[in-house]
């Protein structure tokens, strides 16, 4: 393949559009893992769960599929607090919350994925949205329009995310419950109840990710596991705990992702986000924009 | 009892059973049916090492079943390498992978080791389904010689008994560690790791022993398993069945001994086998993963735990 | 003074930018009793962190017994004949009383032959030891359900049973009853029978008092005060430290 200016640009600005999404997809994992240390590995499951709900939605009544996540997230916000006290009383009380409480989660990940199968099947399902097909063209350059809303969209609520999170006395109670639950008890703040409230926000910003991820491809049950390397890798490398970084963790992946797939062929993405992950693990365990 | 002892006994019955079963039993499904409930034995038996003993969790056992089988297809193909060879390779190439992972991500918290896990699992399933030697995605067809060695009736049944004797081996294996030096060691990295490493443990060797013997047993289970169904394709080896099965067996069997895994894969294994006739199998994974969740909320130490709690009630009264 | 067990200099440890430790030179001799006092967050623990290797520090040099332990893993260190208590005891919870004592009689302490201890002869030592501190007949007890100051004498005797030359103890007192303390003291004083030198981190005055031979106080991460018990206790920079106390 003829390495030409055409094709490195394309390649890279896929890329970049492809890291807004994947940025909204390991957002929810930088608050539960980042933040609130909570090893919640079958946030990718609730993406892909999104995804249905707004193909279901999409099939049915026609909605626009980020219209529908955007209605949705309440749900998945109320699910992710119910979700968080059964994970509290059960493990995190209890000082048991390493192994168990992975394999509690690996375990709603595996009912999340079979149910999904239970319901809809194996087949690929996809959306029909009005900029489904719709590609701008700047000289040379593709802007796929199913990439680029998804962007748009994603940075908007990275920027409200991270705004929310570092202006608000609630997104400060968040970065606070992390380092030093002590201190917020002795103003008035109960811990586990911001903590609760994160991690469904982080379980809301899954359903809305799930929406952008039916808008980009098509979507199967078994898709979250392929996107756990993923996330984690995003987390990781842009430092557990902070907007700014998974941003720049997706960037990474993103980019990588998209010369992999062009120069070689999208079946070795797993292998690219493991290597990354692996990479990142060896040499930055506290990642790269970390504290 | 003596380590010794144990192991005698466990491959008495395992012959036994292997005998008997042989000599008057001949459906087929029976059979494939037993040494699927074999193969978890197996899978539970090593997991519960690295997991109920050492507090590491491994989310990728299909990834070192898969190894395991996948060693068999190589070996077979170039060199019709018999099955003994094969599950002595494969443990070897499944223990060294499980020392390399541990290697690079052990130094880390549990949490890192138990996601590099995962990912190995799709990675590994990658790079199989793009290998036409393997047989890529299509699968590859193991043809076996009509006769079956030793005066067995047919191969199923000798890879049967062959499959007895490697679980009766995992298990010897399993009891020899938990009552050993190792097996303390071990169980005080579970307990807390930094005291661990603070009464004298070398924590990180001891860790990397347990990855690599239970990544060379879970090798071990898969590498019978192309000459059993004299095929095997990557959607079922890499089969989530097998890394969801491997933690429910011995959260439900109960994971601070080796009977534990045991119980929990002989009673799930059986239960599956009889739903997924009856019902789809995808009901029979979406059972297991329920079973999964309520055990590790509700009844984290399983049966095992029952029933101690009620020996030590007995002994109370 | 003996000749130096431990060997301190310099040491300096950093968080991002927050120094829990800089420049600090700290030395024990051989069967000392020395108190490390300073106000919460002055980083006694830290030090303690440092010297068994739980901790790597940033700048600075540990000797233990002459040998430099850069680069040396916890365990190793250990093994070197150095032991520690936690601030807030760290039992092997689903362990005995006695299986607790066992690990470090199994994995930390070799025996004269330069081996390891039989299951059995690890057994026996872990009830003499027990005894030594009044647990025995706690012996077969689920160590997660103690009460506290058994916690705290279980934290010790597990120190001990990894037959060290040098005992630091993280705090063992905190939060119990008077006579409690004097129990925690008396375990502590008898260490000098066996020759083991110990470090007691403590905010308990009068037990530091009566029991150090020499008084060393941390303060932001500094030391700014080493000697005598009274004449340090007498320092002015040591007084202003501890009024906001």
């Amino acid at each position: 393949m003829e390495l030409t200016a055409d094709l490195l640009v394309n390649a890279l600005v896929a890329g970049i559009l492809l890291a807004g999404f994947y940025a909204a997809v390991s957002v929810g994992v930088g608050i539960s893992f980042g933040m609130l240390d909570v090893v919640n590995i079958a946030h990718p499951a609730f993406v892909v769960l999104g995804a249905y709900v707004a193909f279901y939605a999409n099939q049915r009544v026609g909605a626009d599929p980020i219209v529908t996540a955007l209605v949705l997230s309440p749900v998945f916000f109320l699910l992710g607090r119910v979700m968080y006290r059964v994970y509290y009383y059960s493990f995190e009380q209890r000082g048991q919350e390493s192994l168990r409480g992975l394999a509690f989660f690996f375990g709603i990940l595996f009912i999340t994925e079979v149910g999904l199968i239970l319901a809809f099947g194996v087949d690929y399902r996809f959306v029909n949205t009005s900029f489904n097909d719709v590609t701008w063209r700047i000289g040379f350059v593709d802007l796929p329009l199913r990439l680029v809303v998804p962007f748009v969209v994603s940075l908007a609520m990275m920027l409200g995310l991270h705004y929310y999170l570092s202006r608000t006395f609630f997104g400060r109670s968040v970065l606070a419950v992390a380092q030093d639950p002590l201190a917020l008890q002795l103003m008035g703040v109960n811990p586990r109840r911001v903590k609760e409230l994160a991690f469904a926000l982080s379980l809301a910003t899954a359903g809305v990710a799930g929406a952008f991820l039916i808008v980009i491809q098509p979507v199967q049950p078994a898709l979250g596991r392929e996107f756990i390397g993923l996330v984690f890798a995003i987390t990781v490398l842009g430092g557990l705990g902070s907007i700014a970084g998974t941003m720049v963790g997706a960037g990474i992946l993103g980019i990588a992702e998209s010369f992999t797939a062009t120069f070689f062929g999208p079946s070795w993405s797993p292998a690219v986000s493991f290597g990354l992950l692996l990479a990142a693990l060896a040499f930055r365990p506290a990642g790269l924009l970390g504290r | 009892m003596k380590a010794r002892w144990f192991s005698l006994i466990v491959f008495l019955v395992a012959i036994l059973v292997a005998a008997i079963t042989t000599a008057t039993v001949t459906n087929d499904y029976f059979y494939t049916a037993s040494f699927t409930v074999l193969q978890f034995v197996i899978l539970a038996t090593a997991w519960n090492i690295l997991g109920g003993l050492t507090g590491y969790v491994n989310f990728g056992s299909a990834a070192f079943f898969s190894l395991g089988a996948y060693s068999s297809v190589v070996l077979f193909t170039l060199f019709k390498a018999p099955v003994f060879v094969s599950i002595a390779v494969g443990a070897a190439v499944a223990g060294l992978v499980g020392l390399g992972a541990g290697y690079l991500t052990l130094r880390l918290r549990g949490v890192f080791f138990a996601i590099a896990t995962l990912a190995l699992s799709e990675v590994l399933y990658t790079f199989v389904i793009n290998w036409d030697f393997v047989g890529g995605s299509r699968g590859a067809y193991i043809i076996l010689p009509d006769e079956a060695p030793l005066g067995f009736r047919n191969n199923t049944q000798y890879l049967f008994a062959v499959m007895a004797l490697v679980t009766a081996f995992a298990i010897s294996v399993a009891r020899f560690i938990e009552i050993s030096r190792l097996g303390r060691g071990l169980a005080a990295i579970r307990d807390d790791e930094i005291a661990a490493e603070c009464a004298g443990i070398p924590t990180l060797r001891l860790k990397l022993i347990s990855t690599t013997v239970s990544g060379a047993l879970m090798g071990m289970s898969g590498a019978t398993f192309p000459y059993f169904m004299q095929y095997v394709e990557p959607t079922s080896s890499f089969s989530l069945a097998y890394s969801v099965n491997s933690i429910a067996m011995p959260l439900i069997g109960g994971m601070h001994s080796w009977a534990g895994p045991v119980i929990g894969a002989i009673l799930l294994g059986t239960v599956q086998q009889y739903v997924q006739v009856t019902v789809s199998s995808a009901w029979n994974l979406l059972i297991v993963g329920v079973m999964l969740v309520l055990f590790v909320t509700l009844a984290p130490n399983g049966i095992m735990g029952w029933v101690d709690a009620w020996r030590t009630r007995r002994s109370r009264s | 003074m003996n000749a130096g067990l431990l060997a301190v200099r310099g040491i300096t440890k950093h968080f991002g930018g927050f120094y829990a430790l800089e420049g600090v030179d700290f030395d024990v001799g051989e069967g000392e009793r020395v108190g490390l006092i300073g106000p919460n967050g002055s980083g006694k623990s830290t030090l303690v962190n440092c010297i068994t290797g739980t901790l790597s520090n940033d700048d600075g040099s540990i000797l233990f017994n002459g040998r430099d332990l850069a680069g040396l893993p916890a365990h190793r260190r250990i093994r070197l004949g150095m032991a520690r208590s936690f601030q807030i005891p760290r039992p092997f919870a689903t362990m005995s009383v006695l299986d607790n004592l066992r690990i470090p009689l199994l994995y930390a302490a070799h025996t004269h032959g330069g081996k390891w201890r039989t299951d059995d002869e690890a057994a026996d030592e872990a009830m003499g030891i027990l005894k030594q501190m009044g647990l025995e007949a706690k012996a077969d007890e689920m160590s997660g359900g103690l009460t506290q100051v058994d916690l705290r004498k279980l934290e010790l005797a597990r120190a001990i049973a990894a037959r060290p030359r040098l005992l630091i103890s993280d705090e063992a007192m905190a939060g119990l009853s008077s006579n409690e303390i004097d129990e925690i003291l008396a375990i502590l004083l008898a260490m000098k029978d066996m020759g083991i030198a110990v470090v007691m981190i403590e905010h308990i005055m009068r037990a530091v008092m009566h029991f150090s031979e020499r008084v060393a106080v941390l303060v932001a991460g500094r030391k700014i005060a080493d000697g005598n018990p009274e004449e340090v206790m007498r320092n002015p920079e040591v007084e202003k430290a501890y009024l906001g106390e």
